[in-house]
């Protein structure tokens, strides 16, 4: 089925031009010294550092006070709003839970590892003193009695939510412009969308408005949208997060995933909201490892650290239908594995084009089903009506908005009786393909990669009105739910666009709870990627008009 | 806790129309916090179950026709029965579940299904799937799963019923059930379709006097509330094949499931409560045809006697109408039984089949058994209905005590361990059924609430057998003991009522109350031998009792004749 697997391992030179050498990319000056960030590595363009330990050995050394922190970062993220508008809710309470561990600190009691890291909570995670929205007309003003089991663990781990982020309804969409309340830009070019769903979440961290923050992905929804705003962002494996709390979308594909400014603060906040959780089922036993013990410092790298590492590029994700700029950005990606001593083979993933429609239909169906529960009877908006089915019919109306309802309108009939076959169980039979692909793939090689998406961040309104085309820019991510395997973003360089240059990222994709693997394969990566510096100008430039 | 969910608006009117189920002019649809005065806190005691009542005796002519018509055409009868788990929490949260408890207050997100709930499966409702399951000789499936059913009703909070579609627990099993004597007798085996593990709904009731609503059918001038405290309650669905012929044999299948399903302790099927819910399907066909008729629904029947008299009438109903040639007035519905009318009426017809959308619920992982897991549940079961009837066959006792003794669990049990402790079968079994029955029903008392022990009574039996007191004095000392407890040989120590078998000593007392009455002694001799009773009353007084019945009328006869 997979011939080319068999192939022996060759090198990808037949993706490389011959006077297209591997690009290394244009530098910007990432700050004015006016600027009221503290947190800025002095050479313009030397490789993120890990943000949460920097936070923790300032904390811990005295150097700064949560509070201190905190204010910083409420200050940026108050600038940036009226432009970008990722969040939805930003709490009231930061700076009370700022002083708490301050007093913590103070007494000399230990604190957690997220000790004073301000934490962006996409709005579809329920959090117990805010609203949590999903982005839906529907919930407006809904304030859930509990927390997500991921937003429960971050507060343990003494982190501090500063509110929630702006997504598309529910997480259906590709841009965050299907929100009922708000259009978030992206920081790199505020005409542009941050992408989506987790739109909100990966402005908020781009633009430094927080530190790190939690997203959903059930199609792409953090790889797409780090990708765009060229932040870290980690969709672990189906199960190694729980899902209780989480607004559901498709239950089967979403889980929880981590934005992070650099690999290592994704893997600490991965670290902090795995584990299995008795309140969902389909949480995993698997153990979990300490994901950043095995993060190298750049200074004490090899000159091939990652010498041996197989990695598989796929190659329909490289074909027809990719941005020229980003498929050249990522075999320069491709280069740069190679040069860290890599082997890399190219692998075929026949029923990889399959993904796209399975996706729609599995996910649509599941969103119909779980979205049922807005009927205005319980909790959410209700509308006035006559009789039963009026009430239903009315509060649902007003409350979806147009992209979920056509997800509610194709999922209910993919499920009718006599489509069910051909729809449902067709598609859930591609899916058993595409794990089974996936599978002889990881086994030969240790991960697998490929672009994040088929463009960079495109304008605002763009696709709004070509739902097919906005569904087709999820091709690199959809089948990895499918499979329910892990996969890290990060950003790997820049195509033109925008004031500076648009982001591209880089998928690495992992088998099956290996989490750990690509954290450190991406953290290599990133430490010794040249001449690029992930800010945007938003930050880079103080806050544009 | 759960008050900031929900919101209180004012009540409003509803009207039936023919497409929509509520009218009312302005306003919502809510739940709220309001107490129901016909609830009580606490849970009813579980009842032992009731015998059936025969039909009513009603008019004669009706009875002939239906006779008559019973003769040429056959009822087919399938039932849907839903029972109620007695698990400690709900199926899939940790709620409990208390029958009657105020509204709403045994909820939390997972069974209100706020947004970002999830199920989790409590493995108590899988093992007791399974118990049943084995109970009713089926087929288990190793790997089953969850569905979700999906439909929109207020009392449904998700949208969907977490149930089981495609791949039930269990499958193709039986029922072995033994008819009353009084109806003629008989062994019936009936078949087992399936048996599925799902979740309850909430209850839906009217906001301006608490009563619980069953549907949404008639008219409803009243707003409606919901309490979701029933919802995600676990039941059992059991399908029967179509295998019962009359309302009597549908009746008992129900009643026999009843009996099991108590006797696992799986839940404590009371129909009062709606543990125990009986939907069924009739249809009717001339005797020979191999043909189904138009199979008809009927619901809300909430006791045996319900059942078979819904059934009855549901067959003459139709019978009527083929008899009449107009068969094709009976068409796919769904009707309700009245019991004030004592007539099922139609509630919905059927606008041909809902399509519920059943797809795998992704929330759940499935559900796998493994053969050490079943085996250690079959090896757990107790001795059953069917299998209990046929050892006390084999013990000598008739069907109808057969019957009696192992309708109810606790009664059976109580035999059982009296007999353990070597009483007499038939001396048991008549003390149970006559005296005990007697006082239990007087005092509305189950036998684990009267003070006497199984061990008391085989003491007693032993008592009476062995001689020490005489049957008149053990029944006095039964009902010492069920009312007030302690033992047998304490109790005919306190009151000295050991039976005087000393021939010397009754037959001085023979000799003292002829003495004392010369007079009926005369009438005696006299040829009015009647009196011999009397004397042998005056006797058995001042021996307080005590005196054994034989020996004083044997002496007494042969002192009496002895002059004559």
């Amino acid at each position: 089925m997979l011939s080319t697997l068999h192939h022996p391992p060759r090198r990808l030179s037949r993706f490389f031009p011959a006077n297209n050498k591997p690009r290394h990319f244009h530098t910007k000056p990432v700050l004015s010294s006016s600027q009221p960030v503290t947190d800025q590595s002095p050479s313009s363009t030397s490789p993120p550092e890990s943000q949460i330990l920097s936070i923790r050995h300032s904390l811990l050394s005295r150097e700064v006070t949560a509070t201190q922190l905190a204010e910083t970062y409420l200050s940026r993220l108050k600038l940036a709003e009226p432009q970008l508008k990722s969040f939805i809710h930003v709490s009231n309470n930061v700076l009370k839970e700022a002083q708490s561990i301050d007093d913590k600190i103070k007494r000399n009691e230990n604190v957690g590892p997220l000790a004073g890291v301000l934490v962006g909570v996409k709005d579809n995670i329920c959090t117990v003193d805010m609203p949590s929205t999903a982005g839906s007309r529907v919930l407006e003003n809904y304030r859930p009695p509990f927390d997500a089991t991921a937003v429960k663990k971050v507060k343990e781990f003494d982190g501090i939510v500063v509110g929630k982020t702006n997504l598309d309804e529910f997480g259906m969409g590709s841009t965050t412009e299907s929100s009922s309340f708000q259009v978030t830009a992206n920081p790199w070019d505020i005409s542009r969308v941050p992408g989506g769903s987790s739109g909100g979440s990966a402005a908020a961290v781009s633009a430094r408005q927080c530190v790190v923050s939690l997203g959903s992905d059930t199609g792409g929804s953090v790889r797409q949208p780090a990708s765009f705003c060229g932040v870290v962002g980690l969709k672990p494996t189906y199960g190694r997060v729980s899902r209780y709390g989480l607004i559901a979308y498709a239950s089967s594909l979403d889980v929880i995933g981590c934005f992070g400014s650099s690999v290592a603060d994704t893997g600490i906040l991965l670290s902090a909201i795995s584990g299995h959780d008795r309140l969902d089922a389909t949480s995993s036993k698997q153990e979990v490892p300490d994901f950043t013990s095995q993060l190298i410092s750049a200074a004490l790298l090899e000159s091939k650290p990652l010498k041996g590492l197989k990695v598989g590029v796929i190659r329909e994700t490289l074909e027809n239908g990719v941005d020229s700029g980003v498929k050249s950005t990522v075999l320069g990606a491709v280069s740069h594995l190679e040069e860290l001593g890599c082997t890399l083979s190219e692998v075929s993933l026949p029923s990889f084009s399959l993904g796209l429609p399975a996706y729609y239909i599995l996910a649509s169906s599941e969103s119909s089903s779980n979205l049922s529960r807005y009927d205005g009877v319980r909790y959410g908006n209700q509308a006035a009506a006559e009789d039963l089915n009026a009430l239903y019919g009315d509060s649902r109306a007003k409350g979806f908005g147009s992209e979920v309802k056509m997800r509610i309108l194709m999922g209910t009939y993919a499920l009718s009786a006599g489509y069910y076959d051909a729809y449902y169980k067709r598609a859930q039979q591609v899916r058993t393909l595409i794990q089974k692909s996936f599978k002889t793939a990881l086994d030969e090689n240790d991960i697998l990669i490929s672009p994040a998406a088929p463009s960079a961040a495109y304008k605002i309104g763009e696709k709004k009105n070509d739902p097919l085309a906005m569904y087709s820019g999820d091709i690199m991510t959809v089948n990895v739910n499918l499979a329910g395997l892990p996969a890290l973003v990060l950003p790997c360089g820049f195509v033109e666009g925008g004031p500076i240059g648009l982001p591209v990222g880089l998928q690495m994709i992992g088998a099956a709870f290996d989490e750990g693997k690509l954290l450190k394969v991406g953290h290599i990566f990133e430490q010794t990627l040249q001449g690029c510096r992930f800010v945007p100008p938003l930050i880079a430039d103080g806050i544009p008009q | 806790m759960a008050s900031f969910l929900f919101r209180t608006i004012q009540s409003h009117s509803f009207l039936l129309c023919p497409t929509t189920l509520l009218r009312r002019n302005n306003g919502a649809f809510y739940c709220s916090m309001k107490s129901t005065h016909t609830q009580t806190a606490t849970q009813e005691k579980q009842q032992p179950p009731p015998k059936i009542k025969s039909s009513p005796q009603g008019n004669q002519a009706k009875t002939r026709t239906l006779d008559r018509i019973s003769k040429e055409y056959e009822a087919i009868i399938g039932i849907e029965t839903h029972v109620q788990l007695s698990t400690l929490t709900k199926a899939f949260c940790t709620c409990p579940y208390n029958y009657g408890a105020q509204p709403n207050t045994s909820v939390c997100p997972i069974c209100m299904g706020l947004p970002g709930a999830l199920p989790v499966v409590n493995s108590k409702v899988v093992e007791f799937a399974v118990k049943l399951g084995l109970a009713l000789n089926c087929k288990l499936s190793f790997n089953s799963k969850f569905d979700r059913k999906q439909y929109f009703y207020p009392d449904l909070p998700k949208g969907y019923q977490i149930s089981q579609f495609d791949i039930p627990i269990a499958t193709g099993g039986y029922l072995d059930v033994d008819l009353p004597v009084e109806y003629g007798g008989g062994h019936r085996r009936f078949g087992i379709t399936r048996v599925h593990m799902e979740e309850d709904a909430g209850k839906l009731l009217h906001a301006d006097d608490g009563e619980y609503s069953q549907e949404i059918t008639f008219p409803i001038i009243y707003a409606l509330q919901v309490d979701l405290n029933r919802a995600g309650v676990p039941l059992l669905e059991i399908v029967s094949e179509p295998d019962m012929r009359t309302g009597l044999e549908a009746a008992e299948y129900a009643a026999e499931l009843q009996r099991l399903v108590r006797y696992l302790g799986v839940s404590n099927g009371n129909m009062q409560e709606g543990s125990l819910r009986c939907d069924v399907n009739v249809s009717i066909r001339p005797v020979g045809q191999s043909k189904f008729g138009t199979k008809v629904e009927i619901k809300n029947l909430n006791s045996f006697s319900s059942i078979n008299r819904a059934i009855d009438f549901e067959i003459a109903r139709q019978a009527l109408l083929y008899s009449q040639g107009k068969a094709d007035q009976i068409v796919q519905e769904t009707r309700l039984w009245e019991e004030g009318s004592q007539k099922t009426v139609t509630m919905r017809k059927k606008e041909g089949l809902a399509d519920y959308r059943y797809f795998p619920e992704p929330d759940l992982p499935e559900v796998i058994l493994n053969k050490e897991y079943v085996d250690s549940i079959q090896s757990s079961l107790p001795e059953l209905p069917e299998m209990k009837r046929r050892r006390y066959e084999e013990m000598g006792l008739s069907m109808q005590d057969v019957l009696f003794l192992a309708n109810d669990i606790n009664v059976a049990r109580f035999f059982d361990a009296t007999i353990e402790k070597g009483a007499d079968v038939k001396l048991a079994a008549n003390w149970i059924m006559g005296d005990i029955a007697a006082y239990m029903k007087n005092e509305k008392l189950t036998i684990n609430e009267i003070k006497l022990s199984a061990a008391e009574l085989a003491e007693l039996i032993a008592s009476i057998k062995g001689a020490t007191i005489s049957g008149k004095i053990g029944k006095e000392i039964l009902f010492e003991l069920m009312a007030k407890g302690g033992t047998v040989k304490g109790i005919i120590i306190e009151k000295d009522l050991v039976q005087i078998v000393d021939p010397s000593e009754i037959e001085k007392m023979v000799d003292k109350v002829l003495s004392e009455n010369p007079k009926q002694l005369e009438q005696y001799r006299g040829g009015k031998t009647k009196l011999q009773g009397f004397f042998a009353g005056q006797v058995m007084k001042i021996s307080k009792g005590k005196a054994n019945p034989g020996l004083l009328n044997k002496i007494l006869l042969e002192k009496l004749n002895a002059k004559s």
